[in-house]
Parts: structure tokens; sequence; C-alpha cells
């Protein structure tokens, strides 16, 4: 029979599940009970991946080849000291404690040190920095949000017990599940299908149906029934708008647009025109008016917001509309961090140097620059002459042209598996898998800290990224004081004696 | 351990009754011992300097969620004040909310030694206490925030004290915490849903109960648990006119708790919460009618919340008070962040400027209090840091409190309204340097009730500050910018018998402890499948994965409290 260890917390998205029950047996796990199907395919078999790197590499004519891991730390340490401006980037699947030594790291080499944040909801922190933001913990929207907005975010598909937990399918204190009603929706939908599917035999008229269905609806009636309620907007149906009570169709990148006319409405202005971003100003109108009857309203957003025409400034509208309805009932705001540590991340950065991520030493002390010191800006103006890829994958996800200037100087990645950047790295150190193999902390999307638990032991050698980042600070000390010396010993002999010097 | 000798310094230790002489202390393995031998011992020559412990500061955001947050929000604020790296020191930034680093290095060179973190969100407590690891040379201890948690109010409901007595014992430990923080009772409860509670009477929503049934139900909890420190409050209705009222109720409220020994409650950053007048317009200082009321009642501390002129951050848990402050207009930030079943905040930068009638005149409702309350050990030197300015602003306050030219200075550059207004040009009182190291660390040490803190008594910690103040030379009060600048800028600071500044240098870093009480019930709190199914009906997290474990504290100091209860 295996171990069952319950509380184990969900190292994936920034929901950071923590009820889940790990049935282990061998050192494996076997069975995973409460987690959803993301959280199936990494804790129960993802991790166990035939590409797991198992020793540290180093390529060698080209070649990757397994050596110990003190020659690897060496080589890694030489290459970020003989480096005049390493950049640092990654850390978000890794736990803060990790990422606590790597702004140690960073400093001591004077470095570019940057988060994956830079690529996700850096535009959120921006907007945050900007106009502030009125939110609450995940609890919260639990016990009292009866009217829930997810705004260009599929949870259903990212974040997949998001609803269940957090928002719209949560037994709160004063607001209750609305899951059953969900159920008698689905069975509803069942028979409407049906009964389409056999008019469109009969009538073979598809191409109208469908175009039909791309034009935003009315607002339904049970928009102001009592109880809770779910908004989407998004550019394209997702799996979240089906379970939503309502979904408003956006035509892409006129969020900005929406927002400012919903804040107009809600503010009591008039509005000259009768579409904004492809959505009729009556139906904004009667959205806002669900929303300013609302007890307590939260909008989530996702990475639609961030990453559309208008960045930034799509997010401080979204959070300025929740300032207005503030004036008018409670409203809060929340971005849905992707990475189940990227709020880490920003934190730990935040309280040792100021700043949540685009931080630079160069220097000697913390300067913070979203668009100069952020990973792909530096990488694209081949700004940095060596590079350190902690639990991410930019191979993968960073535009061609800084993945190129990326390779064009030594490479060094920590990951626990072969993922694209692994594969391209000069030195490549295996690492344990955070919150299964190694235990730390992570940040919730609200921020609030939970620990990781161990739930198996991982492979033999394999050590944890932050000992590997340890170990790399500790020789770049080593060898900045040897060069340090060798300087002194220059002042004392001239400049004869440099070959002697070491 | 290195032994250490300080001879011949002008020590003031107001618990000892010490009030300049000149005197030896010895230090040996980390306390003040009777003597050393001066053979092995370091020598320190302090002839011609003041010698004090090591400062208490008993109110100060310096770690937590909401400080970092606060953090994240303004680069703007960072930039100005970049803290380079050195061979000892970790770089950082400042300037109203320091990283972490920073933060610990500026208290040193203060010559503080000891802070309290006064508002910890008991969901948030991991992520306070990774913080103040990161603070060095300081010892540190946090305050739970625990007047609108729904386990306490519902028992306080209830009137079943003891059960609730039981919870926050457990809460207590398991967010390894050192009192009882009260943020606007009632009122963080309503402003879930947007409101909020404006007097002692106001009904909570759905709780059934009042603030002032929860101040005295917590300020009875709190003896039942034989705590150190009394309940910390912050006062309903707290940076809106006329509130004095409300915070004499309050005071009013917990008379019938006091046995004649010991304070029972303590009301932080009363400057915010000492405002007359029906207006904004009519604003006014309620100090005297504050300052009458303390002088004639012995069961109350305070401490000020001294504003100091500054581009600072406010921060708070008090999220309906922000949200007030928002409403205000002219602020561009505001943060609002609630904490589920306990707690709530808020953010908004904010510049107190002398040409603004209300601000100076806070400014100035802050420094009357200092001078009008009679005894020291009641009232206590803070700026809420970094509410009213931040923390390495205090020489500034000791300015204002031991020299009235100082504070004419000030008064002479505020706005024409305020100086009218302002109380100070009738106040006389100049403190002394002995009434200013009550204030700043044997008062508050006592008010704590950290017994080895605060003082320079055999066996005490040795926690020592030595300034370049000589008073048999100076007028204090005359030459007050010296010793301001003495002040701020220590010669040394010894923190558990290390030096750490020297020359007003940092020579040594070492972590500082983290104080909690494990506070211990006679029958402890029942964690049985009833209390582990409501817990996960109030929380998101899974019981298990509440309470701050060991890991998340690098050197810990824990006192045992044996409860009545």
């Amino acid at each position: 029979m295996g171990k069952i260890i319950k509380s184990v917390v969900c190292p994936i998205c920034g929901c950071l599940c923590d009820d889940l029950e790990i049935t282990v047996e061998n050192n494996e796990i076997v069975k995973m009970k409460n987690g959803c199907a993301v959280c199936e395919a990494k804790m129960v078999h993802g991790y166990k991946s035939e590409e797991r790197i198992l020793e540290p590499h180093i390529r060698k004519n080209g070649k990757l080849v397994p050596v110990s891991m003190d020659e690897a730390i060496c080589k890694a340490a030489q290459i970020l000291t003989d480096a005049k401006y390493p950049l640092l980037f990654g850390w978000t699947s890794s736990s803060s404690e990790t990422q606590h030594v790597g702004v140690e790291l960073a400093e001591e080499l004077g470095g570019a040190l940057d988060n994956c944040c830079s690529v996700c909801h850096g535009p959120s922190v921006m907007a945050i920095q900007e106009i502030g933001i009125p939110t609450a913990t995940l609890g919260q929207i639990r016990h009292r949000a009866d009217l829930i907005v997810y705004w260009a975010c599929d949870p259903w598909s990212s974040h997949p017990r998001h609803v269940e937990r957090y928002t719209a399918f949560t037994e709160g204190r004063f607001e209750k599940s609305e899951f059953k009603g969900y159920v008698q929706k689905l069975k509803a939908q069942a028979s409407q299908k049906k009964v389409a599917l056999t008019m469109r035999r009969t009538q073979v008229r598809y191409q109208q149906a469908d175009s039909q269905a791309a034009t935003v609806e009315a607002p339904p009636q049970s928009l102001i029934r009592a109880g809770r309620k779910m908004v989407v907007f998004d550019v394209r149906k997702t799996m979240t708008a089906d379970v939503a009570d309502y979904f408003v169709k956006v035509e892409p990148n006129k969020d900005y647009e929406i927002f400012g006319a919903m804040r107009c409405l809600a503010l009591d202005q008039e509005l000259d025109v009768d579409v904004v971003g492809g959505v009729p100003v009556e139906y904004l109108r009667e959205i806002v008016n669900v929303m300013v009857n609302a007890e307590f309203g939260a909008i989530f957003f996702g990475l639609g917001l961030t990453q559309s025409v208008g960045r930034f400034r799509n997010v401080e509208i979204a959070i300025a509309l929740t300032r207005d309805l503030n004036r008018k009932t409670k409203f809060v705001v929340s971005p849905m961090r992707g990475h189940f540590n990227v709020t880490g991340a920003n934190t730990v950065f935040a309280w040792q140097t100021g700043y949540p991520f685009a931080l630079d030493f160069s220097q000697g002390y913390p300067q913070y620059n979203p668009g100069e010191f952020t990973a792909n800006d530096l990488l694209r103006r081949g700004d940095n002459d060596a590079t350190l890829v902690i639990s991410a994958d930019p191979g993968a996800h960073f535009p061609k042209s800084s993945v190129k200037n990326m390779l064009k100087h030594p490479l060094i990645t920590i990951n626990p598996d072969w993922n694209a950047i692994s594969r391209l790295g000069d030195v490549v150190f295996p690492a344990q898998w955070c919150g299964i193999e190694q235990a730390g902390t992570a940040y919730r999307m609200d921020s609030i800290a939970i620990s990781l638990k161990k739930v198996v032991e991982a492979p033999k050698g394999v050590p944890t990224d932050e000992e590997i980042i340890r170990q790399i600070l500790e020789k770049v000390r080593v060898i900045k004081a040897q060069k340090t010396e060798k300087v002194e010993k220059l002042d004392d002999f001239g400049n004869k004696n440099i070959a002697g010097g070491n | 351990m290195t032994e250490i000798l300080i001879k011949n310094g002008f020590v003031f230790d107001p618990t000892n009754k010490i009030d300049g002489q000149k005197m030896d202390i010895a230090i040996k393995d980390g306390r003040i011992v009777k003597k050393v031998n001066e053979c092995n011992a370091q020598i320190i020559d302090a002839s011609g300097l003041t010698v004090m412990a090591g400062g208490v500061d008993l109110h100060s955001h310096i770690a937590g969620s909401e400080v970092n947050l606060g953090r994240m929000l303004r680069p703007d604020d960072h930039v100005k004040d970049a803290v380079r790296k050195t061979a000892l020191t970790r770089s950082g930034t400042g300037y109203s909310i320091p990283s972490t680093y920073v933060t610990g290095y500026r208290y040193s060179k203060m010559g503080y030694t000891s802070v309290m973190n006064p508002s910890m969100a008991a969901m948030k407590a991991k992520h306070a206490h990774e913080e103040l690891n990161d603070i060095p040379l300081i010892d540190k201890a946090s305050f739970t925030l625990l007047g609108d948690w729904w386990f306490a109010l519902e028992n306080i409901a209830k009137d079943d004290l003891d059960e609730c007595a039981r919870h926050i014992a457990w809460m207590i430990r398991a967010t390894r915490s050192y009192a009882i923080k009260i943020v606007n009772p009632g009122g963080l409860e309503s402003w879930g849903f947007g409101r909020n509670v404006h007097s002692l009477d106001d009904q909570v929503p759905n709780f059934g109960l009042t603030p002032r049934d929860i101040i005295k139900g917590l300020a009875k909890v709190n003896t039942m648990l034989n705590m150190p420190h009394t309940i910390h409050l912050h006062t309903n209705n707290l940076g809106i006119p006329g509130n004095y009222k409300t915070t004499i109720e309050t005071m009013q409220a917990l008379e019938s708790f006091y046995k004649g020994d010991k304070p029972v409650g303590h009301i932080t950053h009363i400057q915010f919460s000492s405002f007359a007048g029906d207006n904004w317009a009519h604003f006014k200082s309620g100090a005297a009618e504050i300052a009458n009321y303390l002088n004639a009642h012995n069961h109350m501390t305070i401490d000020i919340g001294q504003v100091t002129f500054a581009d600072t951050t406010t921060m708070t848990a008090d999220g309906p008070f922000e949200f007030s402050l928002y409403e205000l207009g002219g602020h561009n930030k505001w943060v609002n962040s609630d904490v589920e079943t306990e707690a709530s905040g808020g953010i908004i930068p904010f510049e107190f400027k002398r040409k603004n009638a209300v601000n100076a005149i806070q400014w100035s409702i802050g420094l009357e209090l200092s001078l009008m309350v009679k005894d020291p050990w009641k009232v206590f030197m803070t700026t809420d840091h970094p509410n009213g300015g931040p923390f390495y602003h205090y020489p500034r306050v000791f300015a204002w409190l031991y020299s009235r030219k100082a504070r004419e200075a000030t008064l002479k550059n505020c706005n024409k309204k305020a100086q009218k207004k302002s109380l100070l040009p009738t106040l006389d009182r100049e403190y002394t340097l002995y009434e200013l190291a009550i204030i700043t660390r044997a008062g508050t040490a006592k008010a704590l009730g950290l017994k080895d803190k605060g003082h320079l008594g055999i066996g005490a910690e040795a926690d020592v500050a030595i300034y370049d103040i000589n008073p048999e030379t100076t007028d204090i009060a005359q030459n007050y910018k010296p010793v301001r600048r003495a002040f701020g800028n220590a010669i040394y600071t010894i923190k558990d018998g290390e030096i750490v500044v020297k020359d007003k240098e940092i020579v040594a870093v070492r972590p500082g402890r983290t104080i909690w009480l494990d506070v211990q019930t006679k029958e402890p709190c029942r964690i049985d499948d009833e209390l582990k199914s409501k817990f996960k009906k109030y929380w998101t997290i899974e019981f298990d994965n509440y309470p701050v474990t060991d890991h998340y504290i690098k050197v810990p100091e824990k006192i045992g409290i044996k409860a009545s209860v």
C-alpha cells in the first residue's frame, strides 16, 4: 500500500490549490486526488519524464557531455564572472528561497535580473505602479462576491480550479455556490443541442447559424437575479464563457475602448456612439448596471489585456473602472497570475530591492526600468554577454531574435528536464522539481505565502536549484577575490609580474 | 565572546533611574555585567558621549505583505534613494519604505536595536517572517491583526471568552507573533461589503456585536492570556475630524479593566485619532482633551505617530480609512487589499506639506500630545513609519521635543492658519535626554513587557547606543542641530555585545532575532474535525498549511507564556 499525503500544494499555476491528496508508492506518485487535469499531468505523469536531466553537462566541441557537479559549478561561475553584463532570467517556477539567493547573485555579479513576469503580467505590475489596485485575497471573493467578471482570460483551461475553489462554484459565508444552476444549465443546453442538431439536419443552414452566434447576444435575464453571476469578456468563446451567465465577445484589441465606455456609463455619462469594440452600448449599460448593483464584484483579467494593444494601459483602465465602481459599491480587481511562483518572484525581488522585476545591478545599486532591463529588450539589443536561465524555457517562448542573441554568448541553464533552452545551453544543470521533490515557499496569485511540500525523493545526485545558485554564488565570490588579489599584486610589483600573479 | 567596557560615558538609563551620571558599562557574552577584566576587554572611551540602551521602537511597519505592496507600488520613491552595495552590506533602496536590508542598517545607525512590526495579517504571516529574516541587526516582533477575525468575533458575540482566548493563543503561536493588534474594530469586517462603523456602538453587520464589545472582549482575553504587552489599538474613526471623542470613549471603555498595576491598553499613532472640529474646514487639534484624560488616568499608554513633513507612503490595515483618504482627492495611487476572514488593508502615497493647514495641524497635534501628557512613561515616540514619515526622521522629532527653538523654527514655516490654531507657542516644556530615553527605549520596552531591553541594568541584553552628545557642555535646546545630527548617526551601536556600528558606519552585520510568544493555555484549543471543517469553510488554505513553521524564522526567540485559562 502506498503512503497517502494530505494537504499537498500543487506547483503549477497561480491558484496554488493546497488540498491535494497524493498517494506515493516506492518513491513514486501513483495517484492524486482533488487536483485538476493539469495537476495530474504534471504531478502524476510529467515529473517522471524520460527527458529528465540527471547530471550536469557542459558543451565541449559543440556537444553536451556529462561532467561532475564541481566542474559545472566552476565553469558557470567562470562564465558569469568573466561576463561584463550577465542576465539572470526565469525564477518563476522556483521557490522563493531560491529567488532570494538569486537576487544576491545578481547583485554580486552586477548583472541584470528579470523574471517571467516581464512576458506575462509585467504590464499589470506597471499599471499598479501607475494607479494602485483595489484587490482582495481569493477567500474574500469566495465569501462575498456576487458578481465575477473574467476578462481576457480562460481559467477553465489555464487555472482549472479557480472557478471551483475561489469564485462562482464555491460555497462562501455570504454567497452560495452556483454549481447546481450550472448543472441545470448544462442539462438544458444538452437538450437544446439535440433540437438544434435535428434542425440542422432538416434545414442545413450552418453558416447562418454560425454568423449569428458570432454577434454579441443581449444580456440574459439571469443577470438581474440574486446570487452569484459570472460574466466573461473575451475575443473568442472560451470554455469559461460556456460556464458563464453571460459572454461578451470583444473585438480584438478593443478592450481599452470598452473599459472607457464602461467607465463613462458607471459615472453616469452619455455616449454618442451605438457600438464600442463590437459591443452595443445598451448592452454595456446593462452590464454596468449589474456591476453597480452588485454587493461585491470582482474582475479577474488575464494576458489578453497585458499582451494586446494597449498593454499596461489596458490594465490601468480596468483598475480605474474598479476604482470608479468602488464609489458606488464594493469592487476588486485581480490579475490571473500564471506560473505558481511568479507572484513570489515579484515579492522577493521587491523586498530586497524595492522593485518587482526588470532589475539592473550594474551600478552597484538596484535600478528598475521595464523596456530597458526586461529580458527580451536586453537580448534583442544584444546588451548582455552571458545568460543564466533558471526554471523557465525562453527557448520555447521567446522571439527568435532574442534567442539568437542569447546564443551568441555563453548560456547556463538550470531546469529539471530537457526543455528547449536546456538543449541549447553551454552549461546545463539538473534540478529538482520544486513542490514535488523539493520543499519551499510559493506565493499564490493574491500574494499569500504557502509552503510547498516534498512528496518524493529526487533522483540521486540531482540537487535543488537553490543549492546550485548558492554554490555558484560562493564560487563567484572566490573567483572575484582571486581577481582582486591579482590586481593588488600587480600594484605591488608593477606590470611585469602579470603571469606570476596567479 | 568579546568583552567590552564602555568607559566614562554619560549614561541615561531611566529604568534604573540613572540620569546622565558618568559611569562605565561592562558587557560580556551579550549581556550587561557588573564588571569585566579590563585587560581582556575591548575598551570604548565614551568620555564626553551619551550612552543609552539600544532604541526600542514599538510601532513601525517594516515588513509584511502590506509594506511590500507599498514598495512595489512606488518605484518613484526608490529612484531618489538608492543604496550601494559594499563589501559588508547589501544594496537596496529607500525612501519612505526602505528595502529590508536598508531598513536594518538605518535603524542600527540611529542606535535602535529592537523594532516591533505592528500589523501582520495572520494569513500573511509567513510572508512577514520571511521579510523579517532579511532585516539584519535588529530584533523584531510582529503583532497579529485579530480585531476582525471571525473566530474572535463569533466567540465574543457568544460571550464565550474562554474559547476566544484559546483560539487567540493558538493564533499567536501559529503566526509566531507577540501581541494582539486591533485595527478599527468592526470596521474592517464591514469594509468587506464596502461599509464602515462610525462609533463604538454601531452594529457590525452579520455578527451581532459592536466595536465596544470587540475592544472589551479582547482586552479581557489579553489579561486572561497574561500577554506581556497590552492590546495594541488603532481606534475607530481614525483620520476623521472630531474623532478625539471616539478615542476618549475607547479609553473610557477600558477603565474598568485597570487594577492599579499596569496599563490595559495602548492606543497607537494617536495623533491620527486626536482630531477636533466638525469637518476638514474647521479642523483643529483635540490634543488638549486627550492629554487631560491621560493625565487623569493611568490605564492607557499611547504612541504619537508624529508627522515629519515628508513625501511618504501611508499604509494601514484600516482599508476603509485609506478609501476615505482616496476619496478626499488628489491621490493617484490607491491600493486596497482585503484579507479573507481577518482584515483589510490600504496604501496611498501621501505628501505631508507644511503649507497645508491640515497637515501642519497634524504635525502640531503630535508634538502637543507629547508635551502635554506629563508622564513620559505613558507617551512614546513613533512616526508610525512610514505613515507620518520614515523612521530615520526620528531625530527631527526628538529635536522638536527637546528644543522649543527647533519647533518654533518649523512652526514659523507652516501654514498661517495652522500657526494660529497651534497650541505649541503656549508649551514651554522641553524634553530632557532622560525623558527622551524614556520615550524611545525605557518606556517602550516597559510597555512591551520586554524586561531585558531598553535599559542597562545588570543582566540586560547588551544593546547599547552611544551618541556624540555631551550633556555637560552642550545646551541641547539651544544647539539642537548638532544634537539632532548626533541622534541620527550613533558613534557606536552595540547589538548583543557585538559592535555593529562604529564611527557612524556599519562594521558588522548579524541577523536579529524574531521574538514570539508561545502562549500555553491550561486547556489547549481543541483541534478536532469540527474546527478543521470550519477552517476549511472560512479560509482558502488548509488547516495543515496555515501555521508558520520553524523554517520561516531564522533566529527565533521564543518566550513561554502561561495563560490563566
